[in-house]
């Protein structure tokens, strides 16, 4: 597996503490002075920017390995401590060590014989594959059983019980003797090897006591630059700030003890050279005040610049940046392919695909290199190239003057980057990225204008939609990846969700009411009305279909239900429920006169509505059954013809839609107005045998909660009588009903509270009483409890809300809001330690899910080892298909009598828990969208 | 030592699968047949309360001792996957 050119690899890397002396050895100079540059701007050599720790100035040399600014990597100089001083980030190691050691002779406090089989244990446990953690932890067990102990079973001494006085001194609990750091570090020194095994220390590369610092690392200049000001003035970087305090603190220090001055003083600055070294490492510590910038901002230091989401390790070393890659705002194109993305010319002229040049093609690039990178041509856009780069390495740029020139020295060898055509495959990606599906494959069309535009049925995976929207596109620069995209990563390749096995991709919306059109009652056609919705499907090799023949006026047409089975394959068979199913007691079958029972035979309809439960996304059974029988490839070309030939249905019909269409007649209102009235009064007489005491008490419950529960159910049924009565009297014409009852757009919830009564409004639950004391709002008397009084709106949205209702909607409506903002920071924080956790493991060819190590984590994928999105609806065999194929139409009969005799089996079952979590999911998204295009991100 | 402690048998109850304690020569031949080394497996821990109750029937229980155990799956009906016991 050994790549080319490759003669070494890295096996392990091991992290752990550097000596002193080796601090000293590594070390380019000792810094003594704080000052760091002269009278002449010159680095003062010792100093803390001293040259020999190399050179962040153009046109400077290192002093130590003679190379120029980007060449030298800087070098690590060091500072001798006067005092030693103990490093913050090993506290709890050092303390862990203090307590499981003896004082005296430093040997660890367990008998000889626990050693021996804590040792053991420790062998074994690395014999069964136990990961560095459990080592880690088995080796915390083993301190804490060392410490406490009062006397050393080796030298008998009695031991002195040790405290920790955040952050970094240690305090003798008896006598309130303060552990100096030099005393820290003798009674590490005394620390035998071979109990450090014990304890999980390597002593061969950590040595406990220099976990306790004699000298400080000074990292390069290069890592902690200074920049000039435009005034000319030099700022310095935090970490050179910090530096320098402590260089100071060290230097007085060094003095005042050389000086033999009083034990008080030394004291006191050796405690303040311990405070700059623990905030030169971390300057978050707890219980110590954070060092600050003269403007008050604290420092930035070691610890903070590596962690947090702004650190090294998120933001620079897991986040990366790439080239090759656009964004910009989406806008719908429905005559796209839903594999196809609209690139604009402005963009495609930047975005590169390298293309190696040999003897077969060098004719051909030559000719684009010539063009230059402005052909000048955008329509029809002709690709130009904008970089030729040679066979050695070296990369020029083409202009418009020296394209001919550079076009004429090609040879093969050479790499063109070639600018994008048609046909090239791009990474297509929408952010929050939260399933595979927010990153596809697309195939790039060039357009003119300035946005990324596809077909409308790909915005349910990205969850996109188009009132400001932005997305990213990302070019493929290798074969390999081409290739993998193409076979992994195609829109048509992913119209199958493997979270639930059903389509993800499909006709949305006002396809979906197109679709409807075209086929419900089964409309008729003349030649004109069917040519022009079938020409629709250009390109694609459909013969026109036989017309039938009008047996009175003996004029030619076409059916609805005709048309749209051009477009299925022509041994499509299958037989469902659709969406505008009243689910009648006694299911009629064929002569179902909503017209909801669909039947395909021979790729024929031959009766039933195609709506949402047929083509729709994440219901569409047609859909569904296409892509998992007939191939991706199949699915996609469906997908485009039915959004193309619905799109010509519902312009043929013409279809719109306005709050006229929730107009209803006076009569009705007033049935409604009368019907509220009744539930209103019957909650008041609710109320008034509460306040008498008349009211039953339920079991479980207390009269207060009985009262609420009755009042809601009253209140609950008002609304859903409006909405009968409205809905009654809108009737399937409607075309807000027609959305509604084919899946498109909105549900009848929507449309009673728009034209019969919005109902409660609830705010935990429970209807509103919180405001004010004992009442919502000043407009109502102390502890009422009528219905109006807490959040009963018995207007619909249409006539208008009162005032006060208009309130109590606002306040219901805020909850939602809230929810869902907590919803998704909490939600995205799980999904973050989700994918932490999940990241790592993969598919082994022996059917086993395995981390890096190799540990299995699942002997059997899935424990069937199915690939969900291979499954039908989560079960890996599809009886009903089965039955279908070998009894044919007595398996359709078959297949509803179990229905009917089970009543709702586990497949079902799980598709309505979908459904419903599917919707919970897309409130939660669209909220996301809100604040992606109010963030600006 | 473990067992005296036992006043529930928690193998008894529903929501729990089935260990069974596999022979040496049984944990070999499976570790053969699914060509994995015993570090590979996932572990279970000698305190867990399925093998306090094994080590009721089968006498102490060593660390390296590989349990089978099979539970009900909602995909696969029955489901066998494998433990190797370790300290703790």
């Amino acid at each position: 597996m050994t790549a080319r050119g490759i003669t070494k690899r890295i096996g392990s890397i091991k992290f752990s503490c550097v000596s002193p002396d080796e601090i000293r050895k590594m070390s380019a100079t000792k810094i003594i002075t704080a000052d760091t540059y002269d009278d002449e701007g010159y680095p003062i050599d010792m100093g803390l920017m001293d040259p020999h720790m190399g050179v962040i100035e153009p046109g400077l040399r290192c002093k130590t390995c003679g190379c120029k600014v980007d060449e030298c990597p800087g070098h690590f100089g060091h500072i001798d401590l006067a005092m030693p001083v103990i490093h913050v980030g090993f506290i709890k190691d050092i303390k862990m060590l203090l307590e499981s050691t003896c004082c005296h002779c430093g040997r660890l406090m367990l008998s000889e014989d626990q050693i021996q089989a804590r040792r053991e244990s420790m062998d074994k446990m690395e014999e069964l594959g136990g990961g560095t953690i459990e080592v880690k932890n088995f080796s915390k067990e083993t301190a804490k059983d060392a410490s406490g102990k009062g006397v050393c079973p080796y030298c008998g001494e009695e031991q002195v019980k040790i405290k920790l006085d955040k952050p970094t001194t240690f305090r003798e609990v008896e006598d309130n003797h303060k552990l100096t750091p030099k005393e820290v570090r003798e009674r590490l020194e005394k620390i035998p090897d071979d109990d450090l095994v014990t304890l999980g220390i390597d002593p061969s590369t950590c040595r406990p006591e220099w976990m306790v610092l004699t000298a400080l690392a000074v990292p390069p200049v290069t890592v902690r630059p200074s920049i000039t000001l435009d005034s000319g003035d030099r700022s310095e970087d935090d970490l050179t700030h910090k530096l320098v305090d402590v260089l100071r603190i060290n230097q007085r220090l060094r003095e005042n003890r050389d000086a033999g001055a009083p034990q008080l003083i030394v004291e006191d600055l050796w405690e303040l050279l311990q405070y700059h070294v623990t905030t030169y490492f971390d300057n978050q510590t707890s219980g110590i005040p954070p060092a600050r910038h003269r403007s008050g901002r604290p420092l930035k230091t070691l610890a903070q610049r590596l962690k947090g989401k702004e650190g090294r390790f998120r933001s620079n070393l897991s986040g990366k940046r790439v080239n090759f890659s656009a964004r910009t705002v989406i806008s719908p194109d429905p005559l796209l392919s839903i594999n196809e993305v609209g690139v604009p010319v402005f963009a495609a002229r930047e975005l590169t695909v390298p293309v190696h040049v040999n003897e077969h093609n060098i004719e051909k690039v030559r000719e684009i290199v010539a063009r230059g990178p402005e052909p000048g041509l955008d329509n029809p856009y002709v690709p130009g190239a904008n970089y030729v780069i040679r066979s050695d390495g070296r990369k020029i740029r083409i202009t418009s003057r020296n394209a001919e020139e550079v076009a004429e020295r090609l040879e093969v060898d050479y790499t063109v980057e070639r600018q994008l055509v048609d046909g090239d495959v791009v990474l297509f990606n929408r952010q929050p990225s939260l399933h595979r599906m927010s990153m596809m494959a697309h195939r790039v069309r060039i357009m003119p204008g300035r946005t990324f535009r596809f077909n409308l049925c790909v915005c349910p995976p990205y969850n996109a939609d188009f009132d400001g929207d932005e997305m990213n596109l990302h070019v493929l620069q290798s074969d390999e990846a081409r290739a993998e995209a193409r076979i992994l990563m195609q829109v048509q390749e992913n119209i199958l969700s493997p979270r639930y096995g059903g389509p993800i991709i499909g006709s949305v919306h006002d396809h979906i009411t197109g679709a409807y059109f075209l086929t419900h009652n089964n409309p008729r056609f003349d030649r004109e009305a069917a040519a022009n919705i079938l020409f629709r499907l250009d390109g694609e090799d459909i013969p026109f279909p036989e017309p039938y023949i009008d047996e009175v006026t003996g004029e030619q047409y076409w059916t609805g239900k005709q048309l749209f089975s051009t477009v299925l394959p022509d041994d499509f068979r299958t037989t469902f429920k659709a969406n505008i199913c009243q689910n009648c007691s006694v299911c009629r079958k064929e002569e179902c006169e909503y017209d909801a029972y669909v039947k395909i035979r021979d790729g024929q309809l031959l009766c039933g509505t195609i709506d949402v439960k047929g083509v729709g996304n994440s219901k569409g059974k047609i859909l569904d059954r296409i892509a998992r029988d007939y191939g991706s490839d199949r699915a996609r070309i469906f997908i485009n013809q039915v959004t193309r030939l619905a799109l010509g249905a519902i312009m043929n019909h013409g279809f719109s839609t306005g709050i006229g269409d929730e107009d209803i007649p006076p009569e009705a209102a007033l049935q409604i107005t009368n019907h509220s009235q009744e539930c209103i009064d019957k909650v008041s007489e609710l109320v008034a045998s509460y306040q008498d005491g008349t009211l039953a008490q339920m079991p479980g419950r207390s009269l207060r909660e009985t009262l609420e529960v009755n009042v809601m159910q009253v209140l609950g049924k008002a609304r859903d009588e409006a909405g009968r009565i409205a809905g009654k009297h809108l009737g399937m014409s409607n075309p807000a009903v027609i959305m509604a009852k084919s899946g498109a757009r909105g549900s009848m919830l929507n449309l009673s509270q728009m034209a019969g009564c919005v109902g409660q409004q609830a705010v935990r639950g429970e209807r509103l009483s919180r405001g004010y004391w004992n009442r919502t709002l000043p407009h109502f008397e102390k502890g009422d409890l009528g219905a109006y009084a807490r959040g009963f709106c018995s207007n619909s949205y249409k006539s208008g809300l009162s005032p006060t209702e208009f309130f109590f909607h606002a306040m219901g409506g805020r909850e939602g809001l809230v929810d869902t903002a907590v919803r998704t920071s909490r939600s995205g924080y799980m999904q973050r330690r989700l994918v932490s956790a999940l990241e790592d493991l993969k598919l082994t060819s022996d059917g086993t899910v395995r981390n890096t190590v190799g540990t299995v984590v699942q002997f059997r994928y899935g424990e069937d080892g199915a690939d969900p999105s291979r499954t039908v609806r989560g079960k890996a065999i599809d009886y009903d298909d089965l039955f279908a194929e070998v009894l044919g139409d007595e398996a359709d009969a078959l297949l509803h009598i179990d229905n009917s005799d089970i009543g709702g089996d586990y497949g079902s079952l799980e598709k309505d828990e979908m459904e419903y979590i599917e919707e919970e999911d897309s409130d939660e998204y669209d909220d996301l969208d809100m604040d992606y295009d109010g963030g600006g991100e | 030592m473990a067992a005296e402690n036992i006043s529930f048998n928690v193998l008894k109850h529903d929501l729990v699968p089935e260990h069974h304690l596999l022979t040496e020569d049984e944990a070999v031949a499976m570790l053969n047949r699914k060509g994995m080394t015993r570090d590979q497996l996932p572990k279970i821990r000698k305190s867990d309360p399925g093998i306090k109750i094994l080590e009721t029937i089968h006498g102490p229980i060593d660390e390296g001792r590989v349990v089978k155990i099979v539970r009900k799956s909602e995909t696969a009906q029955e489901f066998v996957a494998y433990r190797l016991v370790t300290r703790g």
